[in-house]
Parts: structure tokens; sequence; C-alpha cells
């Protein structure tokens, strides 16, 4: 049976016309499709109805975005200038191991995509959210905004409501991609807010890699927005793999609603990594619905000079005999700012639920800052949840102990720092993926040694 | 000429003197053992030569090939040839010992040629395959978190390997013998013996003379309050056995 989990709804409401975005009703896409124009009416509705969110909500306690130039954003233009050869080469490449079964590029409103042969003959779909609403509207309507509600927060609602692009990703019953599929959305420019939807159905038996990157260049001056809600169904004895990569530029504002269900005996295998933007703040939630669903969430971030990365995990044991395992590791340098927020909640008999969290950090300066909050509640009786969290600072001994060895300081703090993240490389199952990660700790660490 | 000559050296930790005028002379090639009672300055000798931060020297020299290493750096110490076995060597999770290894290596390497490209993966692996042999380490070793949940033997072995690896001029095995079983200990100073020799000096710091029957010393110092107080053949160390360290703190009083 599937326990029900209270929505938590935005209190924020709504303090004047200057205080919010200037996206008007005729900017919400209505499909023809019944089911898609009621949520983006409802999601409408909420977004009129809900303020932007201030320090006062619990969940935006350590995130202020007061600076956050809301009367400036528009929409992207179709004629907006920008070309697929701003887009550095590295970033299309696949790292999740094997060549790409499928790539979609969304940039500036426009997109490409492409998909094997062999996956379209199985009945596989991964295009843009516009060519969903057209070609597989009905599909399209049975999981948009079934996990990731309006209600959950102004970002979800705005973006619900003005998403003017996405991707859908649906895996037909028992079938097996082996190649990933990849997606990049890349950052629009000043002034500019980027909303996606991305919604990823997989049938029961289902396998998949979906690697999801969001990236952008950096513009010296001003601001620009991005906003997503991700969506994501793992059916019964299904297989997900989702890696999910963010190197915005250190201007761009992110801000993303998220959530994975995974139903009965099915698997997931949860990949972040966090390097850009200016300021993130995601809510990633793991549902697990059925029994024996499992789940595994792994973070890797790395902060420097004024960014600030907000992570809200949540843990959602919603039926018996269900596993989440979640690991969140980050270094920051510099007066960088970190924030994880998780909780494991364990419905009322959700019993025999295996869930562990834990959220480490390692500060590389003493302007950095570090919050690690980790929280549990638990409404079944049988249960076994583990959770830790801890800020740090590299050991004076132990760089004294390499240095010992030869090994110069700058060298020294770089093989703890790689040490220090090596229990999440131990998580991931694509090279590629970690090479990106080591790539991060060099650039990071190279700036931060001068 | 002499290898390793220290003056007169006074160090202090948080503002109290520990080492109150040591001299001491290691030539080239020549094991000496420097023996004393706890809590006489023998680890904050070790660690100073090696440069921590935390002792700070008010007072003399240390020389190592002419060339006065006080205002070096740790790693620009170990470049120049000088190895400290740590008593307490320090767990780094998430490097393993092989990758540890290698970065060392690679340092040495890059000190000498900048544009170096560091060692051929082969070239290491074959060595660090053959040291490990010679202290009867497991192969599965090297993949192991350096000093993470390692027994006292296995840091220990883990110490020489090191120091094999890195071909220091001088080691320095600070109470290397501490927490080791017979057997271990013959491991470690098999190693010990196999590496010494005309191009590698050792100075070995310990409280008890039972290391001392593995690796014989050609000289033997008495350290108390600060300062070496006495120095013999290597039977100095089987009278301390015998008599402790009473006669030598009468004498010295005596005086």
């Amino acid at each position: 049976m599937v326990i029900k989990k209270p929505v938590v709804i935005s209190t924020s409401k709504k303090r004047s016309e200057t205080s919010d975005f200037v996206f008007t009703k005729d900017q919400v896409r209505f499909t023809g499709n019944q089911v898609i124009d009621a949520y983006r009416e409802k999601a409408w509705k909420i977004n009129q109805e809900t303020g932007i969110p201030t320090t006062k909500e619990e969940a935006w306690r350590r995130t202020d975005i007061r600076s956050l130039r809301l009367g400036q954003f528009q929409l992207i233009k179709r004629n907006e200038k920008s070309s697929i050869s701003d887009i550095p080469a590295n970033l299309l490449e696949p790292v999740a191991d094997g060549d790409h079964g499928g790539q979609i590029i969304l940039y500036a409103n426009e997109y490409i995509h492409r998909l094997d042969e062999d996956l379209q003959k199985n009945g596989v779909i991964f295009c843009d959210l516009l060519t969903a609403e057209r070609d597989y509207a009905d599909l399209l309507a049975k999981a948009i905004g079934t996990i990731v509600k309006p209600e959950e927060g102004k970002f979800s609602a705005l973006t619900g409501a003005f998403a003017q692009n996405g991707v859908f990703l649906y895996i037909p019953k028992n079938v097996v991609i082996e190649t990933p599929v990849h997606s990049l959305i890349w950052g629009a420019g000043i002034d500019t807010a980027q909303i996606s939807h991305i919604i990823v159905y997989l049938e029961s038996g289902a396998s998949a890699t979906y690697v999801l990157e969001f990236a952008s260049k950096t513009e010296e001056k001003g601001q620009s927005l991005i906003t997503n809600n991700i969506e994501i169904y793992v059916g019964p004895q299904a297989n997900f793999r989702f890696v999910e990569l963010q190197s915005l530029g250190r201007h761009v504002w992110n801000f993303t609603h998220e959530r994975v269900q995974v139903d009965r005996d099915g698997q997931l295998d949860w990949i972040f990594g966090a390097i850009g933007g200016h300021l993130t703040k995601n809510f990633a939630e793991l549902d697990l619905i059925a029994n024996g669903a499992v789940g595994k969430m792994s973070g890797f971030y790395f902060t420097d000079k004024n960014q600030h990365l907000d992570y809200d995990s949540q843990q959602n044991h919603l039926a018996a005999n269900t596993t989440s395992d979640l690991l969140f590791k980050g270094a920051l340098v510099d007066e960088s700012r970190s924030v994880w927020q998780g909780m494991i909640y364990v419905a009322p008999g959700a019993d025999k639920t295996d869930g562990y969290q834990a959220n480490r950090n390692l500060l590389l300066s003493k302007q950095a800052r570090a919050d690690s909050i980790p929280g549990l509640e638990i409404l079944a009786n049988d249960v076994r949840c583990t959770h830790g969290a801890t800020v740090g600072k590299i050991d004076a001994d132990q760089v004294f102990y390499l240095m010992s060895r030869g090994i110069a300081r700058p060298d020294a703090e770089k093989l703890i720092v790689e040490g220090f993240f090596d229990p999440i490389m131990q998580r991931i199952p694509f090279e590629g993926v970690k090479h990106r990660f080591q790539k991060a700790i060099s650039d990071k660490m190279g700036s931060y040694l001068g | 000429m002499s290898e390793l000559v220290i003056k007169n050296l006074h160090v202090n930790i948080n503002g109290k003197e520990i080492l109150k005028g040591l001299n001491f002379t290691l030539p080239k090639g020549e094991v000496h053992a420097i023996m004393g009672p706890n809590g006489t300055g023998k680890s904050t000798l070790a660690y100073t030569l090696m440069g921590h931060p935390a002792y700070e020297v008010t007072e003399g020299e240390v020389f190592f090939n002419g060339v006065n290493i006080l205002d070096l750096e740790p790693n620009e110490r170990s470049i120049l040839g000088i190895f400290l076995a740590f008593q307490y060597p320090v767990a780094i999770p998430g490097v393993t010992v092989a990758n540890f290894i290698r970065s060392a290596v690679n340092s040495r390497r890059r000190a000498v040629n900048t544009d170096d490209k560091g060692v051929p993966l082969l070239e290491f692996r074959k060595e660090v395959k053959q040291k490990m042999e010679m202290l009867r380490m497991d192969p599965s070793f090297a993949g192991r978190y350096l000093n993470d949940g390692f027994s006292g033997g296995e840091k220990k072995r883990a110490e020489i390997l090191q120091m094999a690896m890195l071909k220091p001029e001088i080691a320095i095995l600070d109470e290397t013998d501490s927490g080791l079983d017979i057997d271990a200990l013959k491991i470690v100073a098999d190693g010990v013996n196999t590496l010494r020799g005309p191009d590698l000096g050792v100075v070995i710091i310990t409280h008890y003379q039972r290391i001392l029957n593995y690796i014989k010393p050609d000289y033997v110092h008495v350290m108390m309050d600060g300062k070496i107080v006495e120095s013999g053949e290597s039977d100095l160390a089987l009278h301390l056995e015998e008599h402790g360290y009473d006669w030598i703190r009468e004498k010295v009083n005596g005086n």
C-alpha cells in the first residue's frame, strides 16, 4: 500500500506586484491536452498566489534571494542570439561509459535531438518537451505534475506554468537501454529566465542511464535565472541510473525541484555533481513508494569565491522493505557557502526500512562556511536509520606527514582533498563522471592554491 | 665529510624548552642510536629535524651536507635526503599507499627536473612490488588507504616501505620498535639492514635496547633532559639494558 506523505505547502503569500517575476498568463503554453493544460492552469494560479520565498521559511532560512532582480527577467525569445558553437565540445562528450544512444541540446529556445534508430524501434522516446507535447501528449499527461507538484513551492509552480522547454524520456516496459542518453541544457543570457521541465518515465522492468547536464558560460555582470522541475518515475523492477551535472556560469541563479519515485523492487542510482552557478537552491527528493524499492544518492560539490549552494534532500520511505543510501560530500574554498539539509522520513507502516544519510564537508578557507543538518522523522517501529554530518578542515598533521615525504604543500593538500572525495568516486560507476569531478577538484584547488 | 651536524640546538614547544643545547653528528653511512628515558626530547629531535611547524628552534644550527636546513620546508628537507619514520604515522583516508608513494616519488623527480612526466607506471609498480616482498607485505596492501586501520606492525612496515622507495641519505627511525611483536620487529629490522650501507645513514631513536639486537648501531648516545649526555660504542646499549639510566643521571648530576 502506498502511504501518502503530507505535502509541504509554501506559506509565503505575495507581498506586492513588484516583488515577483513579470511573466504573464499569455506566456503559459496551453497544448489542447486537458490534463497538461489543467496542470499548467493550476501551476499558474499557485504561482500567482505564492510569493518569493524568504528566509523566514525554514527551507530558505540559510539562502537569501533578495538580491535576485526579479523584475528584470524575461523568458527567452525565439530570436535571441545564441549559437551552439558557444558550447564547449567536452560537455557533449559521453561521460557515462559508452557512446550516447541519444542526445538533446537545449539552448536559447532552440533544440537539437537525436536518438539511435534501434532505440526508436524499441519504443523509446527521448525528445524535447515541445515535441513531446505535440507528438506524445497522452504519455506526457500520464506523468506531468504527478511527482513534483505546483504546491511545493514558488519555483515548482513557476516552472510548471512557464516551462519553455524540457526533456521527455520514456522507456517502455522491459526495454533495456545499454547506451546512456544525454541532454544538455545550456543556460541563457543576462536578464533571461530559462525554465525547463524534465520528465522521465520508466515502465516496469525498463532500464536506462540518463545524464542530465546544466551548463553555461560566465557573464561578467548581471544575472541569469534557471529553474527546473525534474520528475522521474521508476516503475516496478525498473532500473535507472541518473547523473545530474551542474556547471553553470558564476552569474546564474538556479532553482530546482526534483523528485524520483521508485516503485516496487525498482532501483535508482542517482549522482549529483555541482561546481557552478552563483546561487543554487535544490530540493531533491526520493520517494520509495512500494515494497523493495531502493534508492542511492551520491553528491559531489565544490564551491569557491562567492558561490552559494543549498541542497535539501528528502528520503521518503513510504512503504515497507525500502532502502535508501545518501552520501553527499563537498569542499569549499574562498568565502563560498554550502547548505545541506537532509531528512529521512519513514511513514507509518514502512517497516524493515533501511535508511542512511551522511554529509561531509571540508572547509579549505577560514571564510568558507558549510551548514550540515541531518534529520530523521520515523513513524514506523521496525526500522534501521543512521545518519551523520560533519564539517571539518584539512588536518595539519596530515599535511606535515605528506610534506615530510617530499610532497609540496599544494600537492599535499590536493591529495588530501582527493582522498576526502574518494568515497564518492567509489560510488560512481562511470569513469567519465569521475574524470569530470577530478578535473573540478584540480581546477578549484588550482585557483585556491594561487 | 659529515652528513648531519647538529650544533647547540634549542627547541621550544608551546613556549616550553625541550631541547636544551643538543650537539650531535652523524657521519655519512653510519648507524647511530639515540636512547633515553621518556620525556627527554627524543621525538622532539626527530620532528625538529623534519621541520614540524609546532617545534620552534630558538637557537642553534642543523647542517645536512653543509646546508643549514632549519629554514627549509619539510618537503625540501625530504628532497635533500632526510627521512623520518614516524612513531605514529598519520592516517590519510581516501589516499592509497601506492598513490601516495607515487606522488612522493614524482615530487622528487620534479625537484630534479621540472618537466619530468613522472615515474612510468609499470616501472613504479615493479619496484613497489619488489620492496613489498622484501618487507613481506601482501600485494593488496598497496591499494589500501594510507595507515587507515593499519595494525601497529603494518604502519611500521609501511614506513620502511616508503623509506625503501624514497632512498634517503639519512633515515631517522623514531621509536620504530614500539608496538611491534618480535616477528614484525625482525621484518622491519631486516628491511633496514638491507637498505643500510655507505649511502644511508641511520639514527635510531629508541627507548629500549631491543631493536639494537637486530639493527647493530655503530655508536650509541644517551639523551637526557634535552641533551646528549653520554656516547659510546654499541656495548653502551647493553650496559643501559642491564643497569638502566640511573647511573647516567647520577653521573650527569654529579658533574
